[in-house]
């Protein structure tokens, strides 16, 4: 019986390790391509050709082209940089900052963590997306300022996890051992904090990432995040709008970029959390 | 109970002083104020005028005292007047909200009926066919931004299939059903698998296998027992959920032009019309603080657990 426990327990953690694989590589991939756009791009993704204008998908144009006769296909490998490349940049700021200053929250204690803490309560009370929407609205849109946007948004969810996550380690008797070995504050949150926090936190990362990405186009979307002729999915959606009924390819080819690449990086977050907690499997 | 109330409430006030604090800091961040704004457009203003003008206005006191004048305005509904139309603000905010207040609630109700069932079936029949195609169109609908799920419905319900007028017209029921279909999709994949996850748990329970083998029938255990206590989590996540849905009103309102506060914010952010903006990021936060503090009465009313423990004490 419990041999067969074993067994199964030993199958499904090989599945999840596929899959973490699998995914990684795929998301790695569309990594890569977002940094090196440039070189992939079979057009000039803002070179006009307006007697082509709204070709429908052919052999020379994979996605057609827009109502300038731009190459969809070349748009869409260009946009992977603000896209991909943003909102893993997002991600990476949000983290920081929210680990920073949830360690910070949660080592201190007292009054700096009361005040921390409250900071990230009224950053809570509002509605995510009606928060970054007016900071990027003030602050002029463009990506840069949808990225502050997001981050401004985002930050709190973090410092609560590092907060937490700190309390519970602080106590233990390896901190105390390190204390009366003679270690310094930023020794032992760097070398002995944050390795046993950092697990949870790269995980909700992880999960995060189509969720920014989905945020970042929306901005956009609204004209709030990169702005035309720019080339971003989200603008380039809310662009085409009008050619719905017309071109459709021109809403559906950014549209499916990024359908498709928040779900490889959703699937990859999801393997990465069944791959650390076999517990959330299947949740 | 009376003593969490007034403990709750109490609670509310730092955050609502921090969230009108924040919203009125930003535009000042903004560098913009009605003087500005104001004479924007007139080419060059006598020095004398702008002081005079700002006098008037008070935006000659120190910061404070203008955050604490601006609180006054809001709590007796005077937000100042628009830089765009002329009109006032908050006449203008109110009478846009019940049209964002009938989206939400329509697809909050739809996400409701939609998901509960589904997140149940889905954990009954965990690991069966109904439970992967379930979790597959939740992790489809997760995947997708919402205004591309708007457009995708606008080009299969309204110019494919011609049963629904493409930009809506007014506010009516007809125009309000691909607006709420957008909004109730994205609530629910995300819902759906909240809903399993909560069922899922309760029936791994020891008293659920307790009940087995005394031979109860499987119906039985779900409706009578594991339904009863999964209920509480499953309206506080419909709660947190709401916040998400408040945000992406703004973009749904915008693409089918339905005339609520949601595009009301998008074109005042467009134009720059900051005491608009102003007006519906507060009022958004005091609605969604307003939902969370009543969730978290009901989830202490509702649930024997904490009320009977807050009694005895």
């Amino acid at each position: 019986m419990s041999e067969v426990t074993v067994r199964v327990q030993k199958i499904k953690k090989d599945t999840v390790r596929t899959r973490l694989l699998i995914f990684g590589v795929i998301a790695l991939l569309l990594l890569l391509a977002s940094i090196f756009s440039e070189h992939l791009v079979p057009c000039d993704p803002y070179l006009q050709d307006l007697a082509n204008a709204k070709a429908a998908p052919s052999a020379a144009h994979w996605f057609g082209t827009d109502r300038y006769g731009r190459d969809m296909l070349s748009r869409v490998i260009i946009g992977s940089r603000v896209s991909i490349f943003g909102a893993l940049l997002l991600v990476c700021i949000v983290t920081l900052i929210g680990t920073a200053v949830g360690i910070l929250s949660g080592w201190c204690s007292g009054k700096v963590d009361t005040v921390l803490m409250r900071m990230a309560d009224i950053f809570l009370a509002f509605p995510g997306l009606v928060f970054a929407m007016a900071v990027a609205g003030v602050l002029g849109g463009g990506l840069q300022n949808a990225i502050i946007a997001l981050a401004a948004v985002t930050w709190p969810k973090y410092a609560r996890i590092a907060r937490s996550q700190t309390l519970s380690v602080k106590e233990l008797p390896f901190i105390k051992a390190a204390k009366l070995a003679g270690c310094g504050t930023l020794q032992i949150i760097t070398r002995h904090i944050l390795p046993n926090i950092i697990g949870s936190i790269l995980v909700t990362a992880m999960l995060d990432i189509g969720t920014m990405m989905m945020e970042l186009a929306g901005l956009s979307f609204l004209g709030l995040g990169a702005k035309p002729p720019a080339a971003e999915w989200g603008s380039m959606v809310s662009d085409a709008r009008s050619l719905l009924t017309s071109a459709p390819w021109v809403v559906l080819a950014p549209g499916g970029a990024i359908f498709i690449s928040v779900m490889v990086f959703n699937l990859l977050g999801d393997s990465v959390r069944d791959y650390a907690d076999p517990k959330m499997r299947g949740r | 109970m009376k003593n969490y109330i007034l403990k709750r409430f109490l609670q509310l006030i730092p955050v609502l002083l921090g969230i009108t604090f924040l919203s009125f800091a930003m535009m000042r961040i903004a560098g913009s104020d009605a003087i500005t704004e104001l004479y924007a457009d007139k080419g060059a203003v006598a020095q004398e005028i702008i002081d005079a003008k700002r006098a008037e206005l008070g935006l000659d006191k120190p910061f404070l005292v203008q955050y604490g004048a601006w609180l006054f305005g809001l709590i007796t509904g005077n937000m100042g007047t628009s830089y765009v139309s002329g009109k006032d603000v908050f006449g203008t905010f109110v009478s846009k909200l019940p049209a964002t207040l009938l989206l939400a609630f329509l697809s909050v109700l739809v996400t409701v009926l939609v998901s509960v069932p589904l997140g149940i079936i889905s954990a009954v029949r965990h690991d069966r066919i109904a439970d992967y195609l379930i979790r597959f169109l939740s992790f489809i609908g997760n995947s997708m931004p919402n205004f591309l799920v708007a457009l995708l419905l606008m080009r299969l319900l309204a110019i494919r299939l011609k049963w629904l007028p493409v930009i809506s017209n007014g506010t009516g029921l007809k125009s309000a059903v691909m607006p709420t279909l957008t909004l109730a999709i994205a609530m629910s994949a995300k819902y759906v698998r909240q809903v399993r996850a909560a069922v899922l748990d309760e029936l791994n329970r020891d008293y659920v296998i307790g009940m087995r083998s005394r031979g109860i029938r499987e119906g039985v255990i779900l409706k009578n027992s594991v339904l009863r206590s999964s209920l509480l989590t499953i309206i506080t996540l419909l709660a947190i959920s709401i916040g998400s849905l408040l945000g992406g009103t703004a973009i749904v309102e915008s693409i089918f032009m339905w005339d609520g506060v949601g595009k009301l914010a998008v074109d005042a952010i467009t134009m720059r019309d900051y005491p608009l903006v102003q007006a519906y990021v507060v009022w958004m936060a005091v609605i969604y603080v307003a939902v969370n503090l009543v969730t978290d009465l009901l989830y202490h009313a509702l649930d024997p657990r904490i009320r009977l423990g807050e009694e005895k004490r």
